[in-house]
């Protein structure tokens, strides 16, 4: 009987909730905007593209123009979080990276796009075979070891930033050191020697301090000090440089202190990007805000998309989605151990642990278990979830 | 070395990769030798293809996207290739729109092709923004007799071919009744109808009060009159209307639909109809078949194998019902006795559903939307 009430119930809310199929249109008035472009076609940005491209065109064949537009559209895709610029750049080189031997610049441009679209192996291969020919480029083993450290191979990146150290400058190896310190139970060691380098080095550029203060953000926060985490947080984003991973990174912090309402205008502008739109719509539920359903409906959307192009480039952020936003733990949980095969960060850790534990699986986040032991990762948060799996197990 | 220095940085931000990558979405429509399309292309990608934003203020109007028409559609359809049984079809242009998609604005190009005769093998070859996006991808839905198949163009793969014929009658059948299936299912005003009748059969009506049925048999011979006759009358005018014969306007039928909900859960209030029910499961049975042929028409009738399709929609219809009446029956006889069953279920669902049935009526008959989505 209850079932029957239920479902007049839900017949009921149904009629509510029957929502508007979004369908072709005409609209009214020809000033209405439909779109906005991510950066001004009249700034100083679009307009240098636009020559970069146009001198290409008129030599068609010119590896360095080539080669300086790719890189172009791939620092653009880094700092936008924009895949279409991969696209364009993959596109850019096409010419060259077809060949049987393409040039080692060629291969190193490859291997970043590659690495862009998680296909780390190839990536590292691509790597791999231009470090056989130009051994001596730094660029070369600063992304080896960059992506080591995704696939939680802290050894390989060690040995790759060794190889960096006598071609580049004392920071670039202190940056590439220090970031695996932070991974591997050496927080305050990192912390004190990304702490000199900062203070070494008062004239850098702003994009080099903000790395520094977010690396010092998540050093503190490995080791328990959430205030001091938090000034390094701000202090990076009164920077006012453009950059997804901070904003990201801040509001996990803010979410995890149960201050979702603080991300809420941090992140609001953010609807473009899926990292931070999954993050505004984490903090507008947890604040109770009118405006979480339609960001819900709008990621569910973007999964659904990228489904139907057959990518999974965001398996991390549509495991949280499952787990915290549709209340579904298997599909969490069988997203996030698909994601830890690929990619092994902290963070891809922590949902592998969440998803089982809400998933009542406790032996699927094994593999999150043996890493955090292996390597010796701080955070408390971490220590906290793998106790509880530990006490669930007996 | 700082080129070096500033790669580093961005590798941190490495799992923050953001949106969604460049896609459009085609749809295709097969119709003997008649081709409609849609094609829904990202402005962004136009953008960067042939320029939309004229003065350069970073934002592209309807009046911008209007004045470069002409241009969107050459570029476009230049870069689609329609072969039936290897003999291009021309492509024309038929209308421009606009919709959004979860990532932004896009072209809604509309398009018919001719093939002259109904083929039998089509090749479809796209190459859209493959020239400077390595990533973009073509997403086409192939629609032929009311089927849909999904593949995906990629730089690798720009040219795809379907053999029409490879839909087989069987699996023709089988998706027809899944269809019918669901159609009852997620149909609440057909599943309100026959509750609202289903309702009184665990119970007799005996000097103004209900009393509870003493034998099983008694519910079930009930529910399976109202069950057969309201199949055998929507079966009718389903076959009728799906076939040609005979033609309502929707609304009228919509709005009647609505009042039969109404009048079948009103008297379960105010009893008129007692015993024979089964006659106003007849009565209105036709009004609802006419319902269910409209779906059937949306969903694209066959022309090959009109029969088929409606004996599958129709099993379909069946089994969707049989399956309601299946959990519905066991249940309210266990409770036909109870307190609960008399006041909450029988008198407060009924209630319910003629509210929800009126709001229904008044939206359909006045044309108008009353509970906002």
């Amino acid at each position: 009987m209850r079932r029957l009430l239920i479902l007049v119930f839900v017949l009921i809310c149904a009629l509510g909730t029957r929502a508007a199929q979004a369908a072709p249109y005409t609209p009214r008035s020809d000033d209405e905007v439909l779109e906005r472009l991510p950066f001004k076609a009249s700034a100083a940005e679009g307009r240098e593209l636009r020559q970069m491209r146009r001198a290409l065109a008129e030599q068609p064949q010119n590896l360095e123009r080539a080669l300086a537009l790719a890189r172009r559209y791939f620092d653009l895709a880094s700092a936008e979080g924009d895949p279409r610029y991969v696209g364009y750049a993959e596109a850019t080189i096409r010419p060259w990276s077809n060949a049987a031997e393409p040039p080692v610049e060629i291969l190193v441009m490859r291997a970043l796009l590659r690495q862009y679209r998680h296909e780390f192996d190839a990536a590292l291969g691509d790597l791999a075979r231009a470090a056989e020919r130009d051994p001596g480029n730094a660029e070369i083993w600063s992304w080896r070891s960059a992506i080591l450290l995704v696939q939680a191979d802290y050894t390989g990146a060690g040995a790759a930033c060794a190889k960096l150290a006598p071609l580049a400058s004392a920071l670039l190896t202190t940056a590439c050191t220090t970031i695996i310190d932070g991974r591997t139970g050496k927080s305050a060691q990192a912390y004190a020697e990304l702490s000199k380098a900062l203070a070494r080095r008062p004239d850098a550029d702003p994009d080099l301090k903000l790395w520094i203060e977010t690396r010092l953000a998540e050093a503190a926060l490995n080791l328990g000090r959430d205030e001091l985490a938090e000034r390094h947080f701000k202090t990076g984003l009164a920077l006012g440089v453009t950059d997804g991973y901070i904003l990201g990174a801040y509001a996990d912090f803010l979410l995890d202190h149960g201050r979702p309402a603080e991300a809420v205008p941090m992140l609001k502008d953010w609807e473009r990007s899926d990292i931070l739109l999954l993050r505004l719509a984490l903090a507008e539920q947890a604040a109770g805000l009118a405006s979480a359903p339609a960001h819900i409906a709008m990621l569910n959307e973007r999964f659904d998309a990228s489904a139907m192009r057959g990518d999974k480039l965001h398996q991390q952020e549509e495991a949280r989605f499952h787990l915290y936003l549709q209340g579904d733990a298997p599909g969490a949980l069988r997203l996030a151990e698909e994601n830890y095969r690929l990619q092994r960060e902290p963070r891809d850790a922590r949902i592998l642990m969440e998803s089982a534990l809400a998933a009542k699986q406790l032996l699927a986040a094994q593999p999150a278990l043996d890493w955090l032991r292996a390597s010796g990762y701080e955070d408390p948060l971490y220590a906290k979830l793998a106790q509880r799996l530990k006490d669930g197990a007996k | 070395m700082s080129r070096a220095l500033a790669l580093l940085l961005l590798l941190a931000s490495f799992a923050a990769q953001a949106h969604k990558p460049s896609d459009s979405y085609l749809h295709l429509r097969i119709d003997g030798a008649r081709v409609t399309g849609q094609w829904d292309i990202a402005l962004r990608d136009l953008e960067q293809a042939i320029g939309l934003d004229t003065n350069g203020d970073g934002e592209i109007t309807w009046g911008e996207l209007r004045a470069h028409q002409a241009d969107i559609a050459a570029y476009a359809l230049a870069r689609l290739s329609f072969a039936g049984d290897a003999k291009n079809c021309p492509l024309r242009v038929s209308g421009h729109e606009v919709d959004h998609h979860s990532d932004g604005a896009y072209e809604v190009l509309r398009f018919a092709a001719d093939c002259g005769s109904a083929p039998v093998a089509i090749e479809v070859g796209y190459k859209l923004f493959f020239d400077f996006d390595a990533q973009h991808k073509g997403l086409l839905n192939l629609e032929y007799q009311g089927r849909i198949q999904s593949l995906v163009f990629t730089p690798e793969q720009s040219k795809q071919r379907f053999v029409l014929g490879e839909i087989s009658a069987f699996r023709q059948f089988l998706s027809y009744g899944r269809d019918g299936v669901w159609h009852i299912w997620i149909g609440y005003d057909h599943i309100l109808f026959l509750l609202s009748l289903l309702l009184p059969a665990v119970l007799l009506r005996q000097r103004r009060h209900w009393l509870p049925v003493a034998r099983f048999a008694d519910a079930f011979w009930d529910v399976f009159k109202i069950v057969t006759s309201f199949t055998v009358a929507h079966s009718i005018t389903l076959s009728l209307a799906a076939l040609g014969v005979i033609s309502l306007p929707s609304r009228l039928v919509e709005s009647a639909i609505a009042a039969s909900v109404v009048l079948a859960a009103l008297n379960n209030l105010l009893p008129l109809v007692g015993g024979r029910r089964w006659v106003v499961a007849f009565a209105f049975g036709l009004i609802h078949g006419f319902g269910f042929a409209s779906v059937l028409t949306e969903l694209g009738l066959p022309r090959d194998a009109l029969v088929l399709a409606l004996v599958g929609f129709n099993l379909g219809v069946e089994a969707g019902q049989l399956t309601i009446v299946a959990v519905f029956l066991p249940l309210a006889y266990f409770l036909r006795g109870t307190w609960f069953y008399r006041r909450v279920v029988l008198f407060g669902g009924s209630f319910a559903i003629v509210a929800v049935a009126m709001v229904w009526l008044l939206e359909r008959s006045l044309n108008l939307k009353l509970i906002s989505p």
